[in-house]
């Protein structure tokens, strides 16, 4: 099977966040980059099926800036074949991203039979391009997918709804599916897993290369800003036992008198 | 004044009400509504006293059950004999699996999870948390219409009044065409609550629960109160609590009227994914853990002491 995994370089969730100088991202200079938590799950799954089909092959496609490659390389060491780097701003939009994962797959000149996403990137929280991919693809997918079995060319996926609730979908092969957390637990690169991926290819190509141009920009973002603080709240002692009731009544009190909540 | 379609998921017959927050938030627009399958004249009219002009109920063949590919392609062809400029919806489970793939079927781009919006003219301009809500920024659409926006449930609040519309309902039959992912079976949650992202309360637990068990007194005090329950990362990582009730950057970001965190200290990706809570009450033993520079009432003490008399104090007050 020709496997595809689509993963995005996101800053660490311990970021704190800045606006840059013109509010239209955020300050990226100091930032120390991680493979989107939810691609993890993509990766593993990915090399999960691998070890099930005879003859598979795993490439990493990520879309962003190139100053930092550290994703692809991780998801080589943890046992991808190959990878490709499409060169674009790290603030591109879905449709855009989309398109260019498209356009990669198309030219590396394999006809993907799995592409597996993460369900969301965690900085912008758009959880649109698994969808947009599969749709300009044409392909059956599943977001949010929690479990995977396949059998032959048939897979049946398990996706979260609200409140935990599971919808278990069929569908054939060549399709999109979107990784969420508890799909499976990501394996650690080895050691000689990290020393292999140094001399596996990764190949880069521009946002040219693969047919996006500036006008298949859908969205725009400005007025960067950080969310008002809250003013600092009343607080309680009741490490003392005898102190405890007393202070729980008074602040289930204040709920209903002061916030008004209960 | 803009052309806009507000797509509204029902949940047992009735319309989310997210529905009417976009609708109370639209007022002066020329907002309709469409809906799969039929819909009651009562829900009709509450929709029409909070300012739809028309209700489309669309009909076909399997409308009567959620796919990706027949969703789209169903509401594609509605909105193709239409002329709207704006489509909306509550940015539920569905609606973010679905509206991407109906936006792309236009070539149209699409705003995810606003928490506010308003038009300049007829143009929407809207502000949407990044990063968890580490962030927020004005997000603006370009390109081909309609454009497609989502907005998060209980962000807007519901409008205090409305001009009203005219309610004009009508059937429109709609195709769903081929469906090569289709649900076979769905497996309902265990739990009758609300999702944590639809949620009014929530009561969180984190690391300091010791175990999965423990969360019981959790259980305990959501109950009488009415609450969902969540989790850290930490809890569910340890394998406390399921990884669909963690709350965060790697988990579901919420924003209900009241949050009460337990034994969580507060990482920095735990509040992002909960800062925006209307109450936040926060119970832990250490009082220089950072959940208490975000809580409104910060209890310093034991949980497993200061749980139990909340519960009970709860009890005696919603008696």
């Amino acid at each position: 099977m020709n496997i595809f995994v689509c993963v995005k370089q996101v800053p660490d969730t311990e970021t704190k966040v800045i606006p840059n100088g013109d509010a239209t991202f955020i300050e990226t200079s100091s930032i120390k980059w991680i493979m989107n938590p939810y691609d993890e799950f993509a990766v593993e799954q990915a090399l999960l099926v691998k070890a099930a089909n005879a003859d598979s092959t795993v490439t990493v496609v990520r879309v962003g800036g190139v100053k930092d490659t550290e994703s692809l390389r991780t998801a080589m060491a943890m046992g991808a074949d190959d990878s490709i780097l499409v060169e674009a701003e790290d603030n591109l939009d879905s449709y855009s991203t989309a398109k260019a994962l498209k356009g990669a797959i198309e030219k590396s000149g394999k006809t993907a039979d799995l592409i597996l996403c993460g369900k969301q990137a965690i900085d912008d929280d758009c959880l649109q391009v698994p969808q947009i991919l599969a749709t300009m693809l044409e392909l059956p997918s599943v977001s949010v997918v929690v479990g995977f079995e396949q059998s032959g060319d048939t897979i049946t996926a398990k996706r979260e709804v609200e409140g935990g609730a599971i919808e278990i979908y069929e569908l054939k092969t060549p399709c999109v599916l979107a990784a969420n957390k508890g799909l499976n637990t990501p394996r650690y690169a080895s050691l000689p897993g990290i020393m292999k991926a140094k001399r596996k290819p990764m190949q880069q190509l521009s946002l040219g290369d693969v047919g996006v141009t500036p006008d298949d920009r859908r969205v725009v973002y400005s007025g960067f800003t950080l969310p008002p603080e809250k003013p600092a709240g009343k607080t309680f002692d009741a490490m003392d036992e005898a102190t405890q009731a007393g202070v729980v009544a008074e602040v289930v009190g204040l709920l209903r008198t002061e916030a008004k909540i209960i | 004044m803009a052309n806009i379609l507000i797509f509204s998921e029902l949940n047992k017959g009735s319309i989310k009400p997210v529905t009417l927050e976009i609708l109370g938030k639209l007022n002066g627009q020329n907002a309709e509504i469409a809906v799969f399958g039929d819909l009651a004249d009562e829900q009709v009219k509450v929709l029409a006293e909070n300012g739809a002009a028309k209700v489309h109920k669309l009909k076909g063949d399997k409308v009567d059950q959620y796919s990706p590919e027949g969703y789209a392609n169903a509401l594609h062809s509605f909105i193709s004999t239409q002329s709207y400029d704006y489509v909306f919806t509550g940015a539920t489970s569905m609606a973010k699996d679905l509206f991407p793939r109906l936006a792309t079927k236009f070539d149209a781009g699409m705003a995810s999870d606003c928490v506010n919006f308003l038009f300049e003219g007829d143009t929407f301009s809207g502000t949407r948390p990044l990063f968890a809500g580490k962030c927020l920024a004005k997000v603006n659409l370009q390109g081909p219409k309609p454009h497609f926006v989502t907005v998060r449930p209980n962000a807007l609040g519901m409008p205090d009044s409305a001009t009203a519309g005219a309610g004009a309902a009508s059937d429109a039959n709609v195709e769903v065409g081929e469906i090569r992912a289709a649900i076979k079976e769905i497996i309902a949650s265990a739990s009758e609550k609300l999702d944590l992202t639809e949620a009014n309360i929530i009561v969180s637990g984190g690391r300091a629960m010791k175990s999965e068990e423990n969360f019981s007194i959790i259980n305990q005090m959501a109950d009488v109160i009415g609450a969902t329950v969540g989790a850290s990362r930490a809890a569910v990582d340890s394998g406390f609590a399921k990884p669909s009730m963690q709350v965060g950057q790697t988990g579901k970001t919420v924003a209900p009227s009241l949050y009460i965190a337990c034994g969580i200290s507060g990482a920095i990706q735990h509040l992002a994914g909960m800062r925006t809570s209307k109450v936040i009450v926060a119970i832990n033993t250490d009082p220089d853990a950072p959940i208490f520079t975000k809580a409104d009432y910060g209890i310093v003490g034991d949980l497993f002491k200061i749980v139990p008399i909340m519960t009970e104090e709860f009890k005696k007050i919603l008696s």
